[in-house]
């Protein structure tokens, strides 16, 4: 692995940051499995690439992406909390729609965005430009929402989001709106999945309908991953954490991918990731069992 | 006042699990009032204290709260006038969040939840304080995770959460019946001087003849889902164990064969 590959991992680590952060919120935080994620990180870069190429300006059409994303999210809460629908299928319907209105979207399966202007085109243009530039657009970005999520999730509103997925029973009884939790936690949610969208596609110089599958295991990879390594206790860490697991997992597919005696290829990341994310979710337990035999030994 | 009036509530109806859990339930709670509800299993208390706190709704009757009609407001929404203490000292409070954080939360019981910051200094101040009382030194230990706690000071801190804003009534459904004897009779103490210092009205259900007499100025029996005697002020006084089982042989034309309500 060189510099160059190096520098990649870490940055798309730090754009999948997003999705962990996403993904943290709605497993984790509001006890919500969603899967919408797979269909919002593609929704997020076809509405992005579609306005640039239609000649808006790349902040606006950002912003329109994550506002469809909300919208992603806000429908999955929608069928769950409104028909009572199991969370995981009331992703699964919105994420196959979502397939068909992704394509709709864009007219056509990828939509190139070389010689557009995006949010990156002043970086690139810069003097400055080099390997790290990118890189460090990117944390800086992903530092941005990482803060600014902290900060909500411990105001009144983000602690009663926090009580709703843990004691759903205690939340209603201390008068927290749990549904409207769910609602807003989901748009958040797939907000930020969609803004990782839009960036993705403005960083590749592409969108492509081929970008959803494997989103959420990359997300989910970067959760579990940070809890194995962090054991995060507070909200602070935790958020660190997935950010981190994010960026550890590029670089171990990456290694992964590179070790020419495994002889693997691109095509089976999936089966890497799948890998990887198995053995973050059973090292806790192998860990624990291992204590307590010692436990019992002595 | 809480006006509760010919509450029905029957479970899997139409089927054959049909359970009529309430039927005809009235009861008028004056303020200030402390009311202990007794009755064996299934004898609808804890349907009683779900419908009014608003986790069942009840299939005909009407629930006012001073007058407002809360009948088909939801749980959060009846929050800002019922607060509540779980039997299970897991359910009442977040166990990964910490004890500030479940304090905070109930902090916001009854109020617009805003983006302002959960937990301010003067917030702190008031935690420690109130947590002081307990004596079980947890106003150090704000920070630490409320699960690491044993169920005895869970419930004591539901107590304190309980009492943060105020209510209309405070419902308490079983609270000390998870707990070992010694903790019990601390949680029960607690809930007396917590009912008299902030003048309270409480709906206690509980399953001990003993603890309904001992607290509180109201003792009200329920018998497969209706009320079988309901005393109070002079006639409650003095009144033992073995009077509660005449009342009951006199008012359903039973003898009491409900163990669990007979030993505790």
């Amino acid at each position: 692995m060189n510099l160059i590959q190096f520098m990649g991992a870490v940055e798309l680590g730090l754009l999948y940051g997003l999705v962990a952060m996403g993904v943290l919120l709605s497993f984790r935080i509001l006890d919500f499995p969603d899967l919408t994620v797979d269909g919002s990180f593609p929704l997020g870069g076809a509405v992005c690439a579609i306005l640039i190429v239609s000649g808006f300006d790349p902040w606006l059409a950002t912003f329109c992406a994550i506002l469809a994303g909300m919208a992603a999210g806000f429908t999955t809460a929608w069928i769950s909390v409104r028909w009572n629908i199991l969370h995981l299928l009331a992703s699964i319907l919105t994420l196959t729609a979502l397939y068909s209105i992704n394509l709709r979207i864009m007219g056509r399966p990828n939509i190139a965005l070389l010689g557009e202007t995006t949010i990156f085109s002043p970086l690139e243009e810069s003097n400055l430009h080099n390997l790290f530039t990118l890189p460090t657009a990117m944390f800086i970005l992903a530092t941005l929402v990482l803060l600014l999520l902290y900060r909500f999730l411990s105001s009144e509103k983000g602690l009663g989001m926090r009580a709703t997925g843990a004691n759903i029973r205690m939340a209603k009884a201390q008068g927290v709106s749990v549904n409207r939790q769910i609602f807003l936690g989901l748009a958040l949610s797939n907000g930020l999945v969609a803004l990782a969208g839009a960036l993705y596609s403005q960083s590749q110089g592409f969108a492509d309908l081929s970008m959803g599958p494997g989103t959420i295991i990359a997300g989910l990879a970067a959760v579990i991953m940070g809890e194995a390594l962090f054991n995060p206790k507070v909200i602070l860490t935790a958020l660190m954490a997935c950010v981190l697991g994010s960026i550890l997992y590029r670089l171990v597919t990456a290694i992964a991918l590179n070790m020419g005696f495994l002889g693997l290829h691109t095509q089976d990341l999936p089966l890497v990731s799948a890998v990887l994310v198995g053995i973050a979710m059973v090292t806790p337990r192998l860990r624990a069992k291992i204590l307590d035999f010692k436990a019992s030994r002595s | 006042m809480i006006r509760m009036t010919d509450l029905h509530v029957t479970f899997n109806r139409g089927t054959a699990m049909e359970n009529k859990a309430l039927r005809g339930v009235t009861l008028d709670i004056k303020k200030g009032d402390f009311v202990c509800v007794i009755g064996g299993n299934g004898a609808g208390k804890s349907t009683l204290l779900n419908a009014l706190c608003g986790d069942i709704f009840p299939d005909t009757g009407k629930i006012l709260i001073d007058n407002k009609d809360v009948t088909s407001l939801s749980t959060w929404q009846r929050a800002p006038y019922v607060a509540r203490v779980f039997q299970d000292p897991m359910a009442g409070t977040c166990a990964n969040l910490t004890i500030e954080e479940n304090l905070a939360l109930a902090m916001g019981r009854g109020m617009k939840r805003t983006l302002r910051m959960a937990l301010n200094k003067d917030y702190r101040e008031k935690f420690r304080t109130q947590l002081g009382r307990l004596k079980l030194g947890l106003e150090n230990r704000l920070k630490d995770p409320i699960g690491m706690l044993s169920g005895g000071q869970r419930q004591a801190i539901s107590l304190i959460m309980a009492v943060l804003q105020p209510m209309k009534i405070i419902a308490l459904d079983e609270h000390t019946a998870a707990l070992d004897p010694k903790t019990a009779a601390f949680i029960l103490e607690l809930t007396r001087e917590i009912v008299e210092e902030n003048h309270l009205t409480a709906l206690m259900v509980t399953h001990s003849m003993h603890q309904a007499l001992e607290l509180g100025n109201r003792t009200l029996m329920l018998h497969k889902g209706r009320v079988v005697f309901d005393v109070q002020g002079e006639k409650r006084q003095g009144l033992k164990v073995s009077d509660l089982l005449e009342l009951f042989h006199k008012a359903s034309g039973l003898e009491l064969d409900d163990d669990s309500l007979l030993l505790s």
